[in-house]
């Protein structure tokens, strides 16, 4: 913002790195306009990065199809047909196979039949069921961004949330699915707390960075669950490195009937969500969680504990990650597998941004992200386009929400009041 | 942590008696454990055969035979003088205590070797290739890092660079069957990604780890969509040979050490050169002072004239370009094709390996020796029919940086002002 010409700019007191980057996280628009005003202006950005994030993955889908180039050989208006028609059958099958077709919803539910309904809403059911380990995993990168800390290691949590659940899952015998189901899920999340709490406890004690040591954890987690799927949590008789299955008392239960696989997790994310929003903005606890993200400095003058801030919250993030794990592992999968887990812990990152750190935010981007997954799945079987290709759309949409200036230059949107520009996060050592 | 500028020439003269004590206890400790592990269930009369030739070269020294009980012997006794000593004199070795250290860690490993390989014969020096081998995309990603760091711009996306710069190497070597082009273009990604990268974190003032994870999504989806799109239709894209090792005459029949180090490809001597080129750069030329300056007090430097934003670029941009060369390592220096996710989080492993490394090149090497050593070691495991896991071994780099980053083990000292944005006040 240099070229800015502003004259005689009053003497900004100098911000705290967490306190500039809490700023960027939970920026507000303006206090005085209406309550669905100041909702619409902070959807802005996020829904124009969603919007461009498709564009870039559109591009790409163009660029990559051969077809193209074959029809702008012969005309441009060939080509441009051509063009459109690759993105129109790649998202066109994201749309229907994210919800379904509409044609097919109506006949069936005209029909009556149960086994026609569930056929015709499996695809939506299904991304809901690919949504629910977002939302855990959102909540726990959210959670601590709220805390001024950046949890990069939901992946690492995560696994170790899967197998702690999965032990449990298949350990625990003869016990009824009321009493087994909860601690094999608890377990899921006692697995991913520690996960969280170890960079949390060094950071208090030691100021080391975070980043550096979830990246590592996430590593180390990998590892571990590597050796203990192919050694002492082996099935016995297979050949890959699989857990035994969970016991059917430890299964979430599902809604509805075959196919249709969507269970209790994505009720328990969603009360989850809930007890974050309630935990984070109704209650002490979490009045001072966000104070020693807004400034370490005011948190400690006024007698709160940094050191127990930063533990707790790094522990609770873990929590949340842990559960996405035994989520996966007792709702969907039902043993622990090495490639349980594509990456939700990395996108977790661009969910939590997306969502504004806020519950509500990231369940929204969460669902948004359960149906890119799923429909991303019929994209490829029917237009060939590979399913990485969501990938990349998620890292067009996390630059653009990080970077909300691209977005207003690209569409000439007015500079806000509030200043949302740096967001920032204390280099690696830590102090 | 102003004074970190003189860091590079800073001894550090006090140890405290507490640390001096903590360390003779564990050279005793390591020596006892030597003792306890390796020679205690060793049969006396057995011997250890060590091969000093890396495979594919011809023999030029015998074979090392050791007696094995007594060389794990001494090596238990080494660690416990170096212990005792340590304790009973004044402040111990004081500054060596790192180095004293090391050697004590050094001799548990070759304690290990040897009484694992009692009574068989094991290729040491396959060993030790291997271990450089593995050190090479290691060290020139921890160097891509440096390059970053020091001028203050966090890099956490190595790994997608690398992994980005990887295929396009493959592809482009595979399309115009000259390797050289494939290099070119893997460094060109890694300047592509570096231009993204700087411009996000410096321009734009986006969170430099957000930026980072950014582009590590997008290389994995990129490099997966087009692997699955392209490369496994069509085999030829996706064939690119590799560079052959080049035998540096005179040099490679040195004993021991010239087939190790003169008869490798372009890439090892490449790091070498780098290492040295760097560290005189970063060091001893204005260039490197200047550099440095950005990353560790920019305002400063802005006063000096220096432009903060300019030299940050050329760092972030000239790391990603290392970046991109390491990546290329992955296909044109060792596989000759590109897999999926074939960097392995070997990035974030170059990460570790420049904060073990202290953010200096030479560090950076020798974390990487040790990382690839774990590496190396954790494909022989089976072959010496050790009954530990090898994924505790490839644990070990990652538990090494955490237990440095804690300060437990020296404390690292990173460039004052990475990872936060330079804004000039507005005039």
């Amino acid at each position: 913002m240099s070229n800015q010409k502003q004259p005689a700019k009053p003497e900004t007191p100098k911000k705290d790195a967490g306190q500039i980057f809490l700023e960027e996280v939970t920026k507000e628009p303006p206090r005085h306009l209406p309550r669905w005003q100041r909702m619409l202006q902070a959807a802005v950005i996020p829904v124009l990065a969603i919007f461009t994030g498709m564009v870039m993955g559109g591009i790409i889908i163009i660029l990559t199809t051969p077809e193209v180039y074959i029809a702008f050989r012969e005309s441009f208006v060939q080509g441009l047909k051509a063009s459109w028609d690759a993105v129109a059958s790649a998202y066109g099958a994201l749309l229907v196979g994210a919800f379904g077709s509409p044609s097919e919803i109506i006949v069936a539910l005209r029909s009556g039949n149960p086994e026609l309904i569930y056929q015709a809403i499996y695809p939506f059911t299904e991304s809901l069921v690919a949504a629910t380990p977002y939302i855990f995993a959102g909540l726990s990168v959210a959670l601590g961004f709220r805390a001024g800390l950046f949890n990069i290691g939901a992946e690492g949590q995560l696994f170790m949330g899967a197998i702690f659940a999965a032990f449990v899952g298949y350990t625990l015998k003869g016990f009824p699915i009321y009493i087994h189901l909860p601690i094999a899920f608890l377990a899921g999340a006692v697995g991913g707390g520690l996960w969280g709490f170890i960079p949390g406890w060094l950071k208090a004690k030691t100021g080391a960075h975070e980043v550096i040591n979830t990246i590592m954890l996430n590593y180390i987690a990998f590892r571990l669950s590597d050796w203990l799927l192919t050694g002492p949590m082996k099935r016995p008789g297979s050949a890959n490195p699989v857990s035994p299955s969970i016991l059917e008392s430890a299964k979430l239960p599902e809604f509805f009937g075959d196919p249709v696989r969507l269970h209790l997790g994505f009720i328990i994310a969603l009360l989850v969500a809930w007890l974050v929003h309630w935990y984070l903005f109704k209650t002490r606890w979490g009045f001072n969680l966000r104070t020693v993200g807004a400034n370490p400095s005011a948190a400690r003058y006024a007698g709160i504990s940094v050191a127990a801030g930063i533990i707790i919250a790094m522990t609770l993030a873990g929590a949340l990650a842990g559960m996405a794990g035994g989520n996966e592992v007792l709702g969907v999968n039902f043993n622990m597998a090495m490639a349980f887990s594509s990456g939700y812990g990395f996108d977790a990152i661009a969910l939590a941004l997306l969502g504004n750190s806020t519950p509500l935010g990231v369940v929204l981007a969460s669902l948004l992200f359960g149906f890119l997954r799923n429909g991303a799945t019929r994209m490829q079987l029917v237009a060939g386009i590979p399913i990485d290709i969501i990938s990349i759309i998620q890292a067009f949409i996390l630059v653009f929400v990080a970077a909300p200036v691209i977005i207003r230059t690209i569409y000439r949107l007015r500079k806000p009041a509030v200043e949302e520009e740096a967001v920032l996060v204390g280099g690696w050592g830590g102090k | 942590m102003a004074t970190t500028t003189s860091a590079f020439h800073k001894e550090i003269a006090y140890i405290s008696p507490t640390r001096q004590r903590v360390m003779g206890v564990v050279f005793l400790v390591i020596g006892f454990a030597i003792w306890y592990l390796f020679a205690r269930p060793l049969e006396p009369g057995l011997t250890t055969t060590f091969g000093m030739t890396p495979g594919g070269v011809e023999a030029v020294v015998s074979d090392l035979v050791l007696p094995t009980l007594a060389t794990v012997d001494l090596l238990a006794i080494l660690c416990g003088v170096l212990g005792i000593i340590q304790l009973v004199r004044p402040g111990g070795f004081k500054r060596y205590t790192n180095l004293v250290l090391g050697i004590t860690f050094a001799s548990f490993v070759l304690a290990f070797l040897t009484s694992a390989a009692a009574g068989k014969s094991f290729n040491l020096a396959g060993l030790m290739h291997s271990t450089l081998l593995k050190a090479v995309p290691l060290t020139l990603g921890a160097m891509a890092g440096i390059l970053s760091e020091r001028a203050g711009v966090v890099n956490i996306a190595i790994e997608g660079m690398m992994l980005s710069a990887a295929m396009t190497a493959c592809v482009a070597a595979s399309i115009t069957d000259n390797l050289w082009f494939g290099v070119l273009f893997g460094v060109l990604t890694g300047a592509f990604y570096g231009v993204v990268h700087g411009v996000l974190s410096i321009k734009y003032k986006v969170n430099q780890i957000i930026s980072g994870t950014a582009i590590n999504i997008f290389s994995m989806g990129i490099t997966s969509y087009v692997s699955a799109k392209f490369l496994q239709p069509i085999q030829e894209l996706n064939s690119s040979g590799t560079f052959k090792p080049i035998e540096i005459p005179l040099l490679s029949k040195i004993p021991v050490i010239g087939p190790l180090l003169f008869n490798n490809n372009i890439y090892v001597y490449a790091m070498f050169l780098f290492l040295i080129v760097l560290h005189i750069g970063l060091f001893y030329t204005r260039w490197g002072l200047r550099l440095r300056s950005v990353g560790e007090h920019p305002k400063a430097a802005d006063t000096l004239g220096i432009n903060v934003f300019r030299t940050r670029y050329m760092g972030v941009l000239l790391g990603a370009m290392m970046a991109g060369f390491a990546g290329s390592y992955f296909t044109l220096g060792s596989v000759g094709r590109f897999d999926e996710v074939m960097t392995a989080g070997r990035g974030f492993i170059s990460l570790a390996a420049m904060i073990f490394g202290n953010w200096m090149p030479f560090g950076s090497f020798g974390a990487g020796l040790l990382f690839g050593f774990a590496d190396a070691l954790a494909s022989k495991l089976a072959i010496l029919g050790v009954k530990i896991p090898s994924q505790f071994l490839l644990m070990a780099p990652y538990v090494i940086t955490m237990i440095v980053l804690a300060g437990v083990v020296g404390r690292s000292q990173m460039p004052a002002a990475d990872g936060t944005p330079y804004e000039k006040e507005s005039t």
